[in-house]
């Protein structure tokens, strides 16, 4: 069969190399970290606990953000109201938010000295205390539901208005909507999604310490913290990579292994427009309350914390936010240009190598960042500088932890476009070049301004790999931000806090909005 | 014409670069940063050294040991800086350091004597309040009470692991039980100092674990003179931070010029005001008004480094086992 033959083209070259440099950077850098630690260590019964923990905690938050996304995407994407777009761009911030900030910002509302339980105390009635099971659960669906709602409304996108509209003069009952229209939309996003909000809980260590309550929250990620820093066992954590290598492996094959829906029926290429919106009002408007509420308070809080002092800022905030700025922008390119490429390659092969590519993909988010800036070191180190690395060093390592989120986003989209519009193609004859320019990028317009929005926001976000790399006359906003709580400056550092959201935020919106402007101007 | 003398400067700058020593220290990234001490110190030593003295910035202490373990004899660096006696006897063990001749009337409580290493600063831990809470007057009243306490994991934070050593120190094989006593009173366990400072400045927490000095910060650099400290009479333990030189440096003498320097009165100076700790040889003009005292000889508690590398193992082992119930 012609088919099977994997023909030779620049795509495919690309598509290559980006598995490679993918595999390089998560799996050889483990490699490295346990070449140098003569061999994987054998883990003790600590570490077994860690992982239960891990798994456990990073299941039931990826099941609840997802959940409650559900209910929450859907009634975003029903109901046209005045403060929408408002409200679906700050979902863009607890996801880029220093976890410390974000941290904060939740205690302010849920902790002891919180909002709700200066109103508890108020009426009578003891304090809230969230910290232990509850607390990491509720942190990580704060950092993880406003990313899974996002991901969801982008699959209710992909339905033709047309559907909608057959139902609709089909009298279609509540029932018959859900499994006809809604049901398949959601079985080719939602596994997507949970595997994205789990791999962002596999590595986090310390949202689950700081609201956690003590070490029965030890995370693998922490686990292997205290391999390097303690131990200095790395062949311990190079094992402990390992198995969030597995853990992140298992999932996304039982991920990729739910079958994807047929794209049936091509609808007229237009902005999803719902019939139903008026029937389930009440309902959503609920569920639209309960996220923006629990989206909205905590953020106030945060920028009420910090709002006033930011005129007290020094100086150095403005080449900070450059720097980070620049920083950012660097991996968000690259980002984009690996998950396109990616995508462009394997969106048409089988199932099989399809799923390989997009499990790679997302092995940048089962990385743990101290295992990849150590087994970078020591593979640089015995060559070169590692401080000469510092830019191009964070901008792949930024880039690829974003990727997995572009490639979640580009993937279905380009898929559903050759799924479309191959046929016309093929009876029209139309060369590559008006193909790719003409037909493709147009419809890859939205995904890629959400993906790059996404991109841009990590990376500003991010603390860059940690510190074997720094440079110290390079200093970016979170960065300053630690410095400044380092150093007592908790107002200053808040307002940093206020500067880094706002501006992640707006590049986000650049970036989520530019992808929007084709289909808006219909 | 423009071009070639903008390649001739470029060229004579580079060559002008070569030749000026530098003096490479590794230390921890809050030393550096524009508001601790790394700036002030920077310009006191370049003034007169003739050299360009850069200090690298890597995490904590502990992330130090990692990255010169890494690096090993290969390492850039002449000098590492930041390292506190729970991690002496692990850098003592890498072979990496030379000793050194430096000497200094030392303020350090109990003295100072080591072949490698050179105190630069040292200070207490302490539980940090708002003044006006009834203060425990140790471990057990504060097990007792109701008080809520923030403190730092062992596994990742310094302050962390300085408490697991001050309950080993003052409770020795009872360890386990004040532990278990006191986990109804700990709100929660951060992986850093800043997230459980930050809670406690937000009202999460009566007390949080830190520095003698931290209530110092407030008085002195804010003029707000709400918090204190809790005195504990089972004593407080130290830590001291120091610096060692590297056998792999290839400016042996700057290096040692540096060490020198670090105890001089230009360097202990900045020191108080800037890292929040007390400086390890007094300087001159004394401390600062409103800096704590320090606490008699019998009040500091501190294993030795060989002893604190012998008994960090057991420590966490009872401490995570304890609180993870």
């Amino acid at each position: 069969m012609a088919g099977s033959i994997i023909t030779i083209t620049l795509r495919n070259i690309l598509g290559g190399a980006v598995l490679a440099a993918l595999l390089i950077f998560s799996i050889g850098t483990a490699a490295a970290v346990a070449m140098r630690g003569q061999g994987l260590g054998v883990l003790g019964v600590a570490d077994w606990s860690a992982v239960r923990f891990t798994l456990w905690q990073a299941c039931l938050s990826a099941g609840l953000s997802v959940g409650i996304a559900i209910p929450v995407s859907r009634a975003l994407a029903r109901q046209s109201f005045i403060g929408r777009q408002t409200l679906i761009t700050l979902l863009g911030a607890p996801f880029i938010l220093p976890v410390i900030v974000g941290v904060l910002g939740l205690l302010a509302v849920f902790g002891r000295a919180g909002w709700i339980s200066g109103m508890l105390t108020w009426a009578g009635f003891a304090k809230l205390s969230i910290y232990g099971a509850p607390g990491v659960i509720l942190a990580h669906v704060f950092f993880n539901l406003p990313l899974a709602t996002r991901f969801l409304l982008q699959g209710w996108g992909s339905v033709p208005t047309e559907r909608f509209r057959v139902a609709h003069s089909l009298a279609a009952s509540p029932w018959a909507y859900f499994r006809l229209i809604e049901w398949p939309v959601l079985r080719s996003v939602i596994p997507g999604a949970f595997l994205l909000v789990f791999l962002l809980c596999l590595t986090s260590f310390a949202v689950a310490l700081a609201v956690g309550g003590g070490p029965k929250g030890t995370t693998i990620e922490l686990a292997i913290y205290q391999a390097f820093r303690l131990d200095f066992d790395l062949g311990k954590a190079a094992s402990l990579a390992v198995v969030q290598f597995s853990l992140c492996g298992g999932l996304a094959i039982l991920a990729f292994l739910v079958p994807l829906p047929q794209t049936d029926g091509l609808g007229l290429d237009r902005l999803p427009q719902r019939l139903d919106a008026s029937a389930h009002r009440a309902a959503d408007a609920f569920w639209i309350a309960i996220a923006a509420a629990f989206l909205i308070f905590p953020l106030g809080a945060i920028f009420l914390r910090g709002v006033g002092y930011i005129p007290d800022l020094p100086h150095q905030v403005i080449a900070a936010s450059l720097t980070s700025t620049l920083i950012a922008l660097t991996p968000t390119l690259v980002c984009i240009t690996m998950a396109l490429s990616l995508a462009l390659a394997f969106a048409r092969r089988g199932k099989l190598a399809r799923s390989l590519a997009e499990g790679i993909g997302v092995l940048g988010l089962a990385t743990s960042p101290l295992v990849v800036g150590t087994g970078l070191f020591l593979i640089i180190f015995p060559y070169a500088h590692p401080m000469t690395f510092a830019v191009p060093i964070t901008a792949s390592v930024n880039a690829m932890m974003a990727l997995p989120f572009a490639l979640r986003v580009l993937m279905p989209a380009v898929r559903d476009t050759y799924a479309d519009y191959l046929q016309l193609r093929s009876s029209l004859n139309i060369t590559r070049w008006v193909w790719l320019s003409w037909i493709v990028l147009p419809r890859l317009r939205r995904p890629l301004g959400f993906a790059a929005g996404l991109a841009v926001a990590l990376s500003m976000g991010d603390l860059g790999v940690i510190a074997l790399f720094a440079d110290p006359d390079l200093q970016t906003l979170p960065l300053m931000l630690y410095r400044l709580m380092g150093a007592y400056q908790m107002d200053q550092a808040a307002a940093v806090a206020v500067v880094l959201v706002i501006q992640s935020l707006a590049l986000f919106w650049i970036f989520d909005r530019g992808g929007q402007g084709y289909v808006r101007s219909k | 014409m423009r071009i070639t003398s903008l390649f001739a400067g470029l060229f004579l700058a580079t060559t002008a670069v070569a030749e000026t020593p530098v003096l490479t220290i590794y230390t921890y990234d809050s030393f550096v940063s524009d508001w601790g001490p790394g700036p002030a110190v920077e310009a006191a030593f370049e003034a007169t050294c003739g050299c360009d003295l850069q200090m690298v910035g890597t995490g904590d202490g502990a992330a130090l040991l990692a990255r010169l373990k890494l690096e090993g004899s290969r390492t850039d660096a002449d000098i590492v800086m930041g390292l506190d006696t729970n991690l002496t006897a692990a850098a003592a063990d890498t072979g990496l350091f030379d000793p050194t001749s430096v000497t200094a009337n030392y303020a350090v409580p109990g003295g100072w004597d080591d072949p490698l290493f050179v105190p630069f600063d040292w200070g207490y831990f302490a539980f940090v309040q708002n003044v006006g809470l009834q203060s425990p007057k140790n471990f057990r009243a504060l097990a007792d009470s109701d008080l809520k306490i923030v403190i730092q994991d062992p596994r990742s934070s310094t302050p962390g692991l300085g408490l697991l050593m001050w309950v080993k120190a003052a409770y020795g094989n009872d360890a386990a039980d004040i532990w278990a006593d006191l986990s109804d009173n700990i709100v929660t366990v951060t992986a850093g100092w800043s997230e459980a400072y930050g809670m406690f400045l937000e009202g999460e927490a009566d007390m949080v674990l830190s520095y003698t000095t931290s209530p110092a910060y407030h008085t002195i650099a804010e003029g707000d003179a709400s918090k204190s400290f809790a005195v504990f009479d089972e004593g407080h333990y130290m830590q001291i931070e120091v610096a060692g030189k590297l056998a792999s440096s290839d400016q042996s003498a700057l290096a040692d010029q540096f060490l020198q320097f670090m105890v001089s009165d230009t360097f202990q100076s900045i020191i108080p005001t800037t890292n929040w700790m007390f400086p390890a040889v007094t300087p001159a003009a004394g401390l600062p008004e409103k800096f704590p005292k320090a606490l008699s000889a019998a009040q500091s508690l501190i294993f030795s480094p060989r002893e604190a590398a012998d008994l960090r193992n057991v420590a966490l082992a009872e401490w995570q086992a304890v609180l993870s119930q």
